[in-house]
């Protein structure tokens, strides 16, 4: 059967002449029904160009697909009719976004834009689509429903909105949502509530969740697999415990190592990936990432390196991927110290 | 020990609530920074962590002199800090400096990184005579990582940990003793993130740098401070060495907050403790009586409502926690 | 406070790096690349020819009329043709320049600088100063344009007087100027507390820097950008502002011309002799024009992102 959601190759630029960026240089992932695929890179990596080309959102001028294809349970998405695209946007696949008080319309109550949804795409009566957004802020966890389908979004607080949000997007059943970096602006405590409603509505539904982040610990966290991006590519691809443990790529291990965590032993160093991500209006020839790896010999500035199979469902686009995968991380943590 | 460089004492700084616009009243106050007390000694790090609106970047702005205090006292070197007036506090200005956060607005946009970074030395031109200027400013880029030759650039040319690093530059410029670092990566990318702090901690080590490093990210803390404070709407709830806060938490809020943190570890999921709290932080402007976090803390009881904790050690712990009922965690559940 | 750790090497060698340029140097040099800006500066200093040594471009007296030449179309002798009274529009267009010009500038310099001053204090001192000024701006907003004008002009002249050209300018632009900063004002406070706001304010402020300095280098050059488009636009609108003035008979009068009073003139005759709207106001077109394409250049020079 072919799979819930299926980008192949795809490639988009903006711009024209020698300032064309080359923002999707050949993307492909997948997601299954039920499953959490996390979509991880650092700003400029492409991450979300991708998902507002799945979903048809990306503004075409400036971006311009190349090439590739998006497919929705084998259904070809690029080049289809813009009024079947628009079914779909809401009844079969839908986004949220990180800044949930720019994604809600001031000037109406969270319920009214709720009930707007049933009211235009289901045909419902004001009244029977306010008791269906009553029932879906009660699905988001929102306490006192009732009351506050009258507010408008200013009321609510930075949570409360983008549960909002969450309750806008399933409120027609879609059986793919892509969250864009849904808890960066959020604060840690209601991040860790907001992750766990994801991750139990998406249970309960069983629906793909693509989770687009740059945090590696949200990540380790909830998804099932893992996609990394850099430079507009996948550069990794693995489940979850494969990737932390033993990542092929060294992007993929840099990050790791960069990133500071709560666990980490006292004084232990951070190691930082050298160097800025390339500009996309010229990214370098081979390896996008040979001016910051350590490990780059001549071969990574001639020739691209493909994804290699590493075994199980696990790719990683370095020449010397099975080096990376064998060595496996080294970081000491407290958690290691307190459980093993 | 040392005695401290940098010493606040029940710091109060309220913003009054106003409507009108003939007639300005006041309707009521918000309660940014309620009662803070704090030592910041001679070439350490003093991290204070809290979520958005806890008061920990206001304590940053008044503490700089930005805005007046409401209430309490500062010393700096045992001097008065909040008494300094004209030449006395444009001298004091150079023993401390600040690191803001966002590299985008932080930088004049219509000055050359020459002009940023030389800017210290106009205001205080008994610091570096006019013609060593320059020679200054490219060393000062260097230090920081820059190529000195990008002296005549504009902020834009640059990417956001290439600023970051040009306004610790410009902090930098005085040798100050203190800097106050007001969450100066959260704007920035994992990999630049890291690079900006090993240079904070290299600058400290090189110079004997004292930072107030305040941040809402407790992985970042927990790299760079010796000392930590957890702040909760506008007070410390609780604070001690970096291994007392991160191995020993001993209030509620700082274990839910650290049990929040995701690690990117997955072969730790469903095995370390998961605290949720329930709903948001209160409104400055109307915190609960007694204790403030009573309204979210799973072990809240009556007493917690009418008698607020006071920061002090208890029988259960080994460092200050603001908490009637503090006591140390239960880490990671072993399998 | 001696040498900050750096590498022996590069201290010694120190790079062949010229001075550190201020934004104004920069934005010169800018400004020098743009065609936009020699073809606005052309325009202006052929205007500015015209209206100091008009008997450069003409020998006509512009107010000489003879009747029999009343009407008579672009032509012989007179390339834009002759007015009701027949009177040579091309020298009369030539001679209307000054007065126009000086009106315009003086007028959007007057608004854009009193406008400026009161904005930048009201914006960056916010408090009572803002609120004073403020409510004084809005009175002066609240007035009509031409009641306002009508009330300060015949304030100024007892009705029939004779008023020299000079003063009569000097009167027009002072009514242009008082009834209009506010709007200048509003612009520049709001610009002024948005940048006051600004991360990098607060930086300099940590530095030491005082109210002067951080008004003249941070926030002044980051509002400038909006006053000055505001300026170019409104040049224009004021040669018409005092067109208006004119054509009440409280302005500019015989035998004073400008191109706002010539279009007042004419604009009953259109159908009638074309001529005699269609060149003044094609030179006012082409002097907004330029000033307009002078503002757009130098905000353009001024803002180190759109190099």
């Amino acid at each position: 059967m072919a799979p819930l959601l299926e980008v192949e190759d795809l490639r988009v630029e903006f711009g024209r002449g020698p300032e064309t960026a080359s923002v999707l240089n050949g993307v492909s992932y997948h997601v299954d029904e039920g499953e959490t695929l996390a979509v991880l890179g650092e700003s400029g990596s492409g991450k979300s160009v991708t998902a507002q080309t799945v979903m048809g959102i990306l503004d075409l001028p400036p971006g311009r697909i190349t090439g590739g294809a998006v497919r929705f349970r084998g259904e070809e998405l690029l080049g289809a009719d813009p009024e079947r695209r628009r079914l779909l946007r809401g009844e079969s696949m839908a986004m949220i976004f990180q800044d949930a008080l720019s994604a809600l319309n001031p000037v109406y109550t969270v319920g009214f834009q709720i009930a707007e949804q049933f009211r235009f795409r289901r045909g419902l009566s004001r009244r029977d689509a306010t008791a269906r957004a009553v029932e879906m802020l009660d699905q988001v966890r929102i306490p006192n429903a009732k009351q506050r389908v009258k507010e408008y979004p200013h009321q609510f607080s930075g949570g409360m909105r983008q549960r909002a949000m969450i309750a806008m997007s399933l409120a027609l059943d879609p059986e793919l949502l892509i969250a864009d970096e849904p808890t960066t602006a959020l604060d840690v405590t209601v991040q860790a509530q907001i992750m766990d409603l994801l991750d139990e509505l998406r249970r309960e539904r069983g629906m793909g969740l693509v989770l687009i982040t740059h945090d590696l610990g949200v990540v380790a966290e909830v998804a099932d697999r893992i996609a990394v991006m850099y430079a507009g590519r996948v550069v990794e691809h693995a489940d979850a415990a494969t990737l932390y443990a033993r990542p092929g790529h060294p992007y993929t291990r840099g990050l790791m190592d960069s990133v500071p965590r709560v666990d980490d032993v006292a004084g232990a160093p951070l190691r930082p990936i050298p160097g800025l991500p390339p500009s996309l209006a010229a990214i370098p020839d081979g390896c996008p990432f040979h001016p910051r790896c350590a490990h780059a010999v001549d071969r990574c500035v001639t020739e691209v390196p493909a994804l290699r199979e590493l075994g199980g469902d696990h790719q990683a686009a370095c020449h010397f991927a099975e080096r990376f995968v064998a060595e496996g991380t080294d970081r000491p943590t407290t958690h290691e110290v307190v459980s093993g | 020990m040392t005695s401290p460089i940098l010493s606040v004492r029940d710091l109060v700084k309220h913003f009054p609530i106003t409507r009108g616009v003939l007639f300005r009243r006041t309707i009521g106050h918000v309660r940014a920074v309620d009662g803070v007390s704090l030592d910041l000694h001679p070439g350490e790090t003093l991290g204070v962590v809290g979520e958005s609106g806890c008061g920990k970047s206001t304590l940053a702005q008044v503490l700089m002199r930005l805005i007046p205090p409401t209430g309490g006292t500062a010393t700096f070197e045992g001097e008065d800090l909040f008494a300094k007036k004209g030449a006395a506090l444009t001298a004091w200005r150079r023993d401390m400096q600040i690191v803001l956060q966002d590299p985008y607005t932080s930088l004049n946009p219509r000055k050359t990184v020459g002009d940023i970074v030389g800017e210290p030395f106009d205001i205080h031109p008994e610091v570096a005579p006019k013609g060593d200027r320059q020679r200054r400013v490219q060393e000062l880029l260097e230090v920081v990582g820059l190529n000195p030759e990008h002296i005549r650039r504009y902020p834009h040319q640059f990417s956001g940990g290439q600023r970051q690093r040009i306004g610790i530059a410009r902090a930098l410029a005085l040798r100050p003793k203190v800097i106050v670092c007001d969450e100066p990566v959260s704007a920035l990318d994992v990999s630049i993130q890291a690079q900006v702090l090993n240079l904070l901690g290299d600058l400290q080590r090189e110079f004997g740098l004292a930072y107030l490093f305040i941040a809402h990210d407790l992985g970042v803390v927990r790299h760079l401070c010796d000392r930590v404070a957890v702040m909760y709407l506008g007070s410390i709830v609780e604070s001690g060495s970096a291994e007392d806060i991160y191995r020993r938490a001993s209030h509620p809020y700082t274990q839910a907050l650290l049990s929040s943190v995701p690690v990117p570890d997955p072969s730790l999921r469903g095995r370390r403790e998961a605290i949720r709290l329930s709903g948001d932080v209160p409104s400055p402007a109307d915190p609960p009586s007694g204790c403030r976090f009573r309204t979210r803390c799973p072990k809240a009881r009556p007493v917690c409502a009418e008698e607020p904790p006071a920061l002090e050690v208890r029988a259960a712990t080994d460092h200050p926690a603001a908490c009637h009922f503090a006591e140390p965690p239960h880490l990671v559940r072993s399998e | 406070m001696t040498e900050l750790a750096t590498s022996p090497a590069a201290a010694d060698e120190a790079p062949a790096v010229e001075e550190t340029r201020g934004l104004w140097v920069d934005g010169w040099a800018d400004l020098r690349r743009r065609p936009r800006f020699w073809i606005a500066a052309a325009l202006i200093l052929v205007l500015l020819l015209m209206a100091l040594a008009p008997s450069l471009f003409t020998s006509v007296d512009p107010a000489v009329g003879e009747l029999s030449r009343s009407r008579q179309p672009p032509g012989d002798g007179a390339i834009f043709g002759y007015d009701l009274q027949g009177r040579d529009v091309y020298a009369r267009t030539i001679y209307g320049a000054a007065p126009s010009l000086a009106v315009g500038f003086l007028a959007t310099l007057g608004t854009m600088v009193i406008g400026s001053l009161a904005g930048l204090l009201a914006g960056y001192s916010q408090g009572w100063a803002d609120s004073l000024l403020s409510r004084i701006g809005e009175v002066f907003a609240g007035l009509p344009f031409v009641l306002g004008g009508i009330v300060i002009l015949t304030s100024l002249n007892e009705p029939g007087e004779i008023v020299g050209a000079q003063e009569l300018v000097f009167q027009v632009v002072l009514t242009i100027v008082v009834l209009t900063w506010p709007v200048a004002m509003r612009i520049m406070r709001a610009a002024a507390i948005e940048t006051a706001q600004q991360d990098y304010v607060k930086a300099a402020r940590a530095l030491g820097a005082g109210p002067f300095r951080i008004v003249l280098r941070h926030i002044l050059p980051n509002t400038l950008a909006p006053v000055l488009v505001y300026g170019a636009i409104q040049f224009g609108v004021f040669i018409g502002a005092e067109a208006t003035l004119s054509f009440l008979g409280i302005g500019l009068r015989d035998p004073v011309v400008s191109w706002g009073v010539m279009i007042a003139e004419a604009k009953d005759r259109v159908q009638d002799i074309p001529w005699a709207l269609f060149f003044p106001a094609g030179f006012l077109v082409v002097t907004v024009l330029a000033f307009v394409m002078m503002g757009d250049a130098v905000r353009d020079a001024l803002d180190p992102r759109g190099r």
